[in-house]
């Protein structure tokens, strides 16, 4: 008997029995789908908090006046708090007592109207740094030029604007180079931002970014700073220079024993990095959803494989009785198995991969390549194994034993 | 007749059933039971058996033996000579596909198949050729005179049109050896006569004929009767009424 006879008996056997052909192919499908989609569901998931994190940048950490803030310092009273000053922000930059700070930032800002000619606009975020700012907050220029450390000593009336900014006053001509009146002093514009996006509610492209001295000479006076940023050398040592820049200013602000801090570290790697752990263990349970779905599945099939087999013990033994040959039923058997498994295996790829196209609870899946081998390859294990062992098990009876099977 | 001839256009040689001493014992220690217990049997060639007996004496055990569907506890069989009792599994499936044609009380057809498929399927485990194989099935049905039911499935067939599927089924390997356990069983007095001019054609043309049966009418159209009782062969004569 020829390969190709066995493998037509296969295919008429598949076609004979076609309910029982159906759901096996389901079963297998929902299994197969159902693990690509929910690790590609888990995985999305990670991915979008993955880039959150490197669109923040980890390694950087914000401090600001009075406690309270995350890592809970307590509150002090108001009658002993000092402000942070520009004097604060120049301390932590030294590098024997800080090593693991790369840079500071402070910031001043204010509330100030921009004016040109007859267009007004008050920018959301109207502050005065230094160019540390730039890299610590991920901002960068789409033209034009930044302001620099010189700009900075020399206390120059030049202004980086956001594209909001920059439309509310210039509307589609370019800014670079033309002037504007923001809270009374005039400014150069030099740089336009990169567009930022809003996040939250908050429109970052609504921005005026000044030197700091000149805010403070031209604008605030000796105004307290509102924050400063420190950025850290990399991402491991975001934890250490936080404790580096506590006891820096713990030491200016004269904080020791009972008496609780007037300055808070806000920590945003830390945030993010509970955010991502816990997206870690919500794709771990998906992954363990994932696995009893399949092993659910499995025994489906495995249960269909069995009782088809036992339904057709009967037709096993007549096949025997009439000199079929034990190869020839087994081979058949297998050859069953094998394309209701890859068959199944297959639409439930398919169905995974058109499954992960579509947002799912507001994640985009991104199909994890080893979960659809995974699943394919176990889901054609179980199917070969229990549609094969039965049947080897049943080609193997005496041909009574199996006309006798009930 | 003629196209039984058609069927068996080439005559087997002689085929011999010779058993010795079989025993076929189920069960262990004192709760076994002797379902054969020493039975000797010769049948020559182109002779017409029927084996009767009351329930539980081992026909049935012994068909099977005869039909390489069973071992035996002890004992030897030899089918046209050549010894079954000690083969292995591959040369009984020959043996069963090539020497013997079984027809089973409850016809044994694989459910939701044609009947050309049904009867086409021993030879299909032969090799036999596909266009061969299609000509000898529809002379074989045209022979048990369901020439016209080629394309039915079991369920759309009567008992007796069934049991004449599995009739084709048998022959249609031209096997030496024609078992039938309680063919009639399970069909009505018109389809026990279609089965019973069948079984004298097939024999007619040179074929050893053994059945098995419970209905004395059945018995008495063989050439030799059998009876058995408790595992032993009790009586063995001609049938006078057909041998003369
Ligand atoms: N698989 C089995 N296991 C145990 N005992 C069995 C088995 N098959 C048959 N027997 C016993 O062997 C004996 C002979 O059975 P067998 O089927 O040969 O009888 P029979 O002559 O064909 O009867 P009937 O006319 O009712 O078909 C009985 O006592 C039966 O109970
Ligand atoms: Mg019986």
């Amino acid at each position: 008997m020829s390969v190709f006879e066995i493998v037509r008996f296969a295919i008429r056997g598949l076609f004979t029995n076609r309910l029982r052909t159906f759901l096996t192919v389901l079963g297998i499908t929902i299994g197969v789908a159902s693990v690509i989609i929910l690790l590609a569901v888990g995985n999305g998931s990670s991915k979008a908090i993955q880039a959150s994190l490197d669109r923040l940048g980890t390694n950087s950490l914000q401090v600001r006046s009075g406690g309270g803030g995350f890592g809970a310092r307590a509150r002090a009273s108001a009658s002993s708090q000092k402000p942070l000053t520009i004097l604060d922000a120049a301390a932590l930059m030294d590098k024997t007592q800080a090593p693991d700070i790369l840079q500071v930032a402070p910031i001043a800002s204010t509330n100030g109207t921009c004016v040109v000619g007859a267009s007004t606009t008050t920018p959301s975020t109207f502050y005065g740094t230094w160019p540390a700012y730039y890299k610590a907050s991920n901002t960068s220029i789409q033209s034009g030029s930044y302001f620099t450390n010189d700009d900075v000593t020399q206390g120059r009336r030049v202004a980086l604007i956001g594209q909001t900014t920059a439309t509310a006053l210039f509307g589609t001509t370019s800014p670079i180079g033309q002037t504007m009146r923001c809270s009374g002093i005039e400014f150069t514009v030099i740089g336009l931002t990169t567009v930022k996006g809003a996040s939250g509610f908050q429109d970052g492209d609504s921005l005026v970014l000044i030197p700091i001295t000149t805010m403070e000479n031209s604008i605030t006076g000796n105004q307290p700073l509102s924050s400063i940023i420190v950025e850290a050398t990399n991402s491991k040592t975001t934890d250490a220079a936080q404790t580096e820049l506590t006891t820096i200013l713990d030491a200016r602000h004269g904080i020791s024993g009972r008496k609780t801090a007037d300055f808070s570290v806000f920590n945003q790697a830390s945030l993010l990095t509970t955010a991502s752990t816990s997206s870690k263990t919500f794709t771990t349970l998906l992954g363990m959803v994932a696995a009893i779905s399949l092993l659910v599945g499995g025994i489906g099939i495995t249960n269909i494989m069995l009782v088809t087999v036992i339904e057709r013990t009967r037709e096993i033994g007549i096949r025997k009785a009439i000199g079929a040959p034990k190869g020839a039923i087994l081979s058949q058997f297998l050859i069953e198995a094998t394309i209701l498994s890859v068959l199944g295996g297959a639409l439930g790829v398919l169905v995974g991969f058109i499954g992960s196209h579509f947002t799912i609870a507001g994640t985009k899946p991104v199909i994890v390549p080893a979960s659809v081998f995974l699943a394919f390859g176990v889901s054609i294990l179980i199917g070969v194994f229990f549609g094969g062992y039965p049947a080897s098990r049943a080609a193997s009876l005496r041909p009574i034993e199996a006309l006798r099977h009930e | 007749m003629e196209a039984v001839r058609a069927v068996d256009s080439v005559v087997d040689k002689l085929p011999v059933i010779e058993v010795r001493d079989a025993i076929k014992r189920y069960g262990v220690g004192d709760a076994s039971i002797f379902a054969l217990n020493g039975v000797s049997l010769t049948i020559e060639a182109g002779e017409y058996v029927a084996i009767m007996g009351p329930s539980g004496s081992g026909k049935s055990t012994l068909m099977n033996i005869l039909g390489a569907l069973d071992n035996m506890t002890s004992g030897e069989y030899f089918l046209d000579g050549i010894e079954i009792s000690s083969m292995d599994e591959i040369h009984l499936s020959i043996v069963r596909g090539r020497k013997i044609g079984f027809i089973f009380q409850s016809f044994n057809l694989i459910p939701r198949t044609t009947a050309i498929a049904n009867v086409e399927l021993p030879m299909a485990y032969q090799g036999v050729k596909t266009k061969e194989r299609r000509e000898r099935a529809l002379v074989a049905l045209d022979v048990v005179g369901l020439g016209d039911r080629i394309n039915h499935e079991p369920t759309e067939l009567s008992g007796g049109q069934q049991q004449r599927v599995a009739v084709a089924r048998a022959l249609v390997t031209r096997p030496a050896l024609l078992l039938a356990d309680e063919p009639t069983g399970a069909l009505d007095s018109k389809s026990t006569a279609d089965l019973l001019d069948l079984f004298d054609q097939i024999n007619a043309a040179g074929r050893t004929v053994v059945v098995i049966t419970h209905e004395l009418d059945v018995a008495h159209r063989a050439k030799r009767i059998i009876r058995m009782r408790d595992g032993k062969i009790v009586s063995d004569e001609l049938n006078k009424e057909r041998v003369a």
